[in-house]
């Protein structure tokens, strides 16, 4: 595999090389060469944006949302600094996808960076990375330290004239952070809260300036989609849903991990990648977007396509492509206090809804798991959860009450069993 | 001009309004917590949540812009069910403790929960309890009371100037709290209480005094600094009970400095003297007011009719009102006496006669917010005039450009320009160099010019000049310092040819209330009469002293002290028990402002009249009235004023109108001789901001605060204290002419090697010279 052919490995494809993540396995496969090519040529920053646009890329961090039109937003004409922002701070719990990225391909994302870049007149880049995963922090700078001695990177890029480089961030940990906005906060030292909107970022972003963010997956798919063209990229996906993506299976199957298949592929074929459920066991439930992904009942699951219209259209979402699969040994309670806890512990505090309700709705979950249940509870949960969401500056609301509704929706009975039997209808 | 339409009324917006915006204009309420007028927008309480037609989501009216054409409904269904949702969410961990709480009756939680609020509560978990917070004298804590709502952090940081609050913390675990167990310093920090909608900050003093049902509420104006903040009375049983801001944007706005904030304790002191009282050898015998004014009237009679009326001094305090000083003028002038000031903080005299009109601001308060350049000499401005500070630090904000010439490098809470730190004796020099910069670049600088043209002038200086070149609107300022220096004459006049020269206006930092009403009122000394200074300095035969404390006002104290004790008679007017019994002989009990009518001027020349709020305490009476009956016992004609009122029209015969025409900082020229610094350690003696008046100095709260105690310490630079080989936090012995005073040492890097900060007007350091002259440090 490399970038030299038009195969659905759009970001994997290192993986199948010896010394994935090195400057030379990436250059003999055909890397930078979409970065040599607009520098030599001086292609129109419109152009680039066109060929995003067509390929109907869709942001891969959770939103979905399309990456040309992201871009179309910049000012061209704003005269000052402008940035661009790539958010690897992969929080939500299931998705593994984008340290991939960073740990076998990183010289893909600079490449993807340093385009959009040199696309949106962005005087420089940051690379923020989560807290806990700080070796990877170290192998992007050694990353960036090849690129620069390559001259990839910094003063008059590949002989251009053009100026550009890139800087790493290390984030603390918090969720929350990978909220754009928050991000931006974080980076220039403050706390990390999202930012009320308007201004969107694309006018008042990092210090104050245009600043366009994207998922490390999304840049990442940049170069490749410059060198085979936007077209090429639908191709391999469907329409509206451009590409292929990096799905993080992980829960009750036999090969956990990241699979790089294209968008509308059928579930099952995921599943089967992914070694089927674990032996002797039948699928219950998945998660196909990351914990805030509404969850969707087997039957629902197996009759989806993993991309952002078909899996919005069963009711939950792609979200960042982790899936998180679930058998009938699973107590639908017990999962849910988990995950309510997460949100609970991970709201940033700022909005009244998110801080009081996450909080709330963890206790009563955590009150019927522990066989305290009161008759009227998830009714209260259900409504709790409706003054949450739409309610908040940010969509972490949202996403503590997207497990929350869906959870009681499709496994009610589970939940009714618990508070009437202060025990759990699954495994005793 | 864009319309939008907030339930069925077409509302006309400006751009950059939000729908907050215009549903205040329209007289629209809707609910709130983290909204604030004067603070940035936060939109996280969620409370004012609005439908916004063709919007899927409600929104927050605080941070949502009007658009042309918008819709807003603020009680459809989709609203209200959005902001009683919120409310909920706000009362679950909030503990409805209104019973014992001190904010009850005031809260805004508890008014909105009316509106809002269910009748009782769906959530049956563990509460969230936050461990309390030692924020100093001043504010109280209850901080799980707190909402969250981020008013007293924003407070900080954009109004204060300095974030001593912050909200570490995530989800449920936010909490408020002071960076590291400090405490809260600032001078403004008493805000936070107001605008806490809930009662997790309120007034430590104040708590559990009264319920706010129980107050009565009336308007009045602080007699503190120069700006004359407006007060909100709260009282109770003929008894003030706290002091609260009366909002009015051309003066205070809706804030209120810690000090006129909590100075009202010092009205029920126990050193409040209630009845009058005449000296009977040693001992001092109280007697009814028939004998005390007889008495009084007799002696000065004596005194008058043996040595004259040049042999009596009338000393009166710049925070007593315009009527007490206009009928003291009155007594004054019938005895012949043409002694009578009330500067006395103020050492050089020399600008008299030479002055156009009344020294003021040069400008209304309202206008400093809007200046582009501004040079300040002279003022520890924080500490004189928090407010006045808080305007110039939002006109920073705005990109104002401010320089300053002073003899401490202090933080001011925002960005400084350019600045020339140097001791006391070398601002005129340092002014004299911005002076010559502006005449080397072809600016005229008047009469000055000639003795300036020889002075080096330093980059900073350079700097200065250009900056006051340029830009639009521009004001040279001079402070309490700069009104208080031995040479104060001389930088008033080059002050003023850096004012013409550059087109700025030229103003006083006026740093008592009253202090432009004492001029107006005629409260200086006549053409052959002497001033403060020379008042004491020759020591009259009798004192007249009203509301002063001549040992605490004045410097040397020392020569206030033995001008008293040899003076045969003394006749105190004041409120509280003073140093100044010790050699008085007629004590006349006098109201302080809330118990009695009156006005004061501010630096802006605006007249600001109230009514007592409360009746006299114990046998005290209105000074007015004590001056009338006086006068009416020396049988002094047209002494017959039936209400303040009528003292008032006699006082200002052309009325408020004609205060405007008598304000004017001009100054003739004087030569400029002072270009040479001193020698040595000099001495930066500052009346501090819990000092600066009889009130103030007996308020409690006030003098436990940090800052009160800071102003107790002798402070230096670090490389002064090792050369001297001093230790810091050890006593040092200060000596300056031929008194000494032991100090605790503290060590301040931001003061030049060669000044040394020690208080003036203080307890501690009366047996001290000047404020600002030479001065020795010696190892104990």
């Amino acid at each position: 595999m490399s970038l030299l052919s038009p195969s659905i490995k759009v970001c994997s494809w290192t993986q199948e090389h010896d010394n994935p993540a090195s400057l030379e396995t990436y250059v003999a496969n055909g890397g930078y060469e979409a970065l040599k090519k607009i520098l030599a040529e001086k292609t129109p920053a419109e152009q680039i944006v066109e060929q995003v646009k067509i390929s109907a890329l869709r942001g891969r961090g959770g939103a979905g949302f399309p990456t040309g039109l992201k871009w179309s937003f910049m000012p061209r004409n704003f005269q000052g600094d402008k940035y661009i922002v790539c958010n690897t701070d992969e929080g939500e719990p299931g998705t593994f996808k984008d340290r991939d990225i960073i740990e076998f391909n990183p010289h893909q994302l600079i490449e993807g960076m340093v385009i959009a870049g040199y696309t949106l007149g962005a005087k420089a880049g940051y690379n923020y990375i989560h807290g806990e995963i700080f070796e990877l922090y170290e192998s992007w700078e050694r990353a960036l330290g090849e690129a620069r001695r390559a001259g990839y990177l910094g003063k008059n890029i590949l002989g251009s004239d053009w100026d550009f480089d890139l800087h790493a961030f290390h984030g603390y940990g918090a969720y929350i952070c990978g909220e754009e906005t928050a991000l931006l906060e974080s980076i220039e030292g403050k706390k990390g809260q999202p930012r009320f909107k308007p201004p969107f970022p694309a006018s008042y972003g990092l210090y104050g300036k245009p600043t366009t963010i994207n998922n490390t997956e999304t840049l990442a798919s940049i170069p490749w989609i410059m060198r085979h063209g936007g077209q090429a990229f639908l191709e391999l996906g469907k329409p509206n849903n451009g590409g292929a993506k990096l799905f993080s299976v992980s829960g009750h199957v036999n090969k956990p991990g990241n699979y790089e298949i294209a968008l509308g592929t059928p579930f099952g074929e995921l599943l089967e990648m992914a070694g089927g459920v674990r032996d002797g066991h039948k699928l219950k439930a998945v998660i196909p977007g990351g914990s805030s992904a509404p969850v969707l009942p087997a039957d629902i699951m197996m009759d989806c396509t993993l991309d952002f219209d078909s899996i919005a259209k069963a009711g939950s979402m792609l979200g960042s492509g982790a899936v998180i699969v679930m058998d009938e040994t699973v107590c639908m309670v017990r999962a849910l206090e988990r995950l309510a806890y997460f949100y609970f512990e991970e709201s940033c505090g700022q909005c009244t809804p998110c801080r009081e309700g996450t909080g709330w709705m963890y206790r009563v979950i955590h009150r019927i798991e522990n066989g305290q249940g009161r008759p009227g509870d998830l009714d209260l949960l259900m409504d709790v959860g409706t003054n949450i969401a739409g309610r908040t500056i940010c969509a972490l609301g949202d996403a503590a009450v997207g497990p929350v509704h869906s959870f009681i929706k499709h496994f009610r009975k589970e939940f009714e069993y618990h508070i009437e039997h202060k025990k759990c209808l699954v495994g005793g | 001009m864009p319309v939008i339409t907030i339930d069925d009324r077409q509302i006309e917006v400006a751009p950059g309004d939000t729908v907050m915006d215009a549903a205040h204009r329209a007289g629209i309420y809707i609910p709130h917590f983290c909204y604030h007028k004067k603070l940035s927008i936060a939109a996280s309480c969620r409370m004012c949540l609005v439908e916004v037609e063709k919007v899927p989501k409600p929104l927050p009216a605080c941070a949502t812009p009007a658009t042309d054409g918008m819709v807003v409904r603020t009680h459809s269904d989709k609203a209200v069910t959005a902001q009683k949702g919120v409310m909920e969410f706000l009362l679950i961990n909030h503990p409805l403790d209104c019973p014992i709480c001190d904010q009850g009756g005031e809260c805004m939680l508890q008014d909105i929960a009316v509106g809002y609020g269910g009748i009782a509560s769906r959530y049956a978990e563990p509460k969230r309890v936050v461990k309390e917070k030692d924020l100093g004298p001043l504010v109280a804590t209850d901080m799980t009371r707190c909402i969250h709502c981020s008013r007293c952090v924003r407070f900080g940081q954009e109004i204060a100037g300095i974030m001593e609050l912050g909200m570490p913390g995530r989800g449920e675990h936010t909490e408020v709290m002071p960076f590291l167990e400090s405490q809260v310093t600032s001078e403004l920090s008493g805000n936070v209480i107001d605008l806490c909608p809930v009662g997790a900050l309120t007034s430590k003093p104040f708590r559990y005094s009264a319920r706010p049902w129980e107050l009565s509420r009336r308007k009045s104006v602080s007699p503190h600094d120069g700006l004359g903040s407006n007060l909100a009375v709260h009282v109770k049983d003929g008894k003030v009970f706290r002091f609260l801001p009366l909002e009015n944007e051309a003066v205070n706005e809706c804030w209120l400095a810690d000090r006129d904030r909590y100075s009202y304790q010092a009205l029920n002191s126990e050193e409040r003297v209630t009845r009058p009282m005449v000296r009977q050898g040693s001992d001092w015998v109280e007697v009814d007011w028939q004998k005390a004014l007889a008495q009084a009237a007799g002696a000065l009679k004596v005194i008058h009719d043996t040595h004259g009326g040049e042999a009596i001094g009338f000393l009166a305090s710049p925070h007593q009102t315009l009527e007490e000083l206009y009928l003291t003028r009155q007594l004054a002038g019938a005895l012949g006496c043409e002694n009578i000031d009330t500067r006395l903080d103020v050492a050089d005299f020399s600008a008299d006669g030479k002055l156009a009109g009344i020294p003021w601001l040069g400008m209304p308060v309202a206008d400093l917010d809007k200046l582009d350049r501004v040079l300040l000499v002279g003022s520890s401005v924080r500490k004189e005039q928090p407010l006045i500070a808080q305007r110039l630090r939002q006109a920073v904000k705005r990109g104002a450009r401010l320089n300053v010439v002073h003899a401490a490098d202090d933080d001011l809470l925002c960005r400084v320009a350019n600045k020339l730190i140097a001791k006391p004796s070398a601002w005129v020099n340092a002014l004299a160099q911005i002076a010559n910069a502006l005449r080397e670049s072809g600016k005229d600088v008047g009469a000055v010019a000639s003795d300036v043209s020889g002075v080096a002038v330093s980059d900073a200086a350079r700097r200065v000049a250009e900056s006051l070149v340029s830009g639009e609107r521009k004001a040279v300022f001079l402070g309490g310092l700069a009104s208080q220096h031995p040479n104060a004459a001389q930088l008033h006049s080059l002050a003023q040819a850096i004012a013409q020269a550059t087109g700025a206006a030229l103003g006083f930092l006026v740093s008592a209330a009253n202090q432009v009403g004492a001029a107006l009122a005629g409260c200086r000394p006549g053409a052959n009469g002497r001033n403060a200074q020379r008042m004491l300095a020759e020591p009259r035969k009798a004192y007249v002293l009203l509301g002063v404390e001549p040992t605490l006002d004045h410097e040397p104290a020392a020569q206030a002290e033995s001008a008293l004790e040899s003076a045969e008679l003394v006749v105190l007017l004041t409120a509280f028990k003073v140093k100044a019994m010790d050699y008085a002989h007629v004590v006349l009990p006098i109201a302080p402002f809330t118990e009695t009518a009156g006005a004061f001027v501010n630096m802006e020349g605006r007249l600001q009249a109230f009514n007592g709020v409360v009746p006299p305490q114990g046998e005290a009476r209105p000074a007015w009235k004590v001056l009338r009956v006086l006068g009416n016992q020396l049988q002094l004609s047209d002494f017959d004023y039936d209400s303040a009122e009528s003292v008032r029209k006699a006082a200002l015969p052309e009325g408020e109108d004609g205060i405007a025409a008598r304000l004017d900082n001009g100054i003739c020229a004087l030569p400029v001789t002072h270009l040479q610094a001193g020698d040595g350690v000099e001495r930066l003696g500052e009346t501090p901001i819990y000092q600066l008046d009889p009130l103030v100095r007996r308020a409690p709260a006030l003098q436990a605060t940090q800052v009160a105690a800071d102003a107790a310490v002798c402070w230096a630079n670090g490389a002064l204290i090792q050369r001297l080989g001093l230790s810091v936090d050890r006593p040092v012995r200060v000596v300056q002419d031929s008194g000494e005073s032991v100090l605790k040492l503290g060590r301040d890097d931001r003061l030049p090697e060669d000044v040394v900060r020690v208080a003036a007007c203080h307890r501690l350091t009366t047996r001290l010279g000047e404020r600002f002259g030479a001065l020795r440090l010696e190892k104990m």
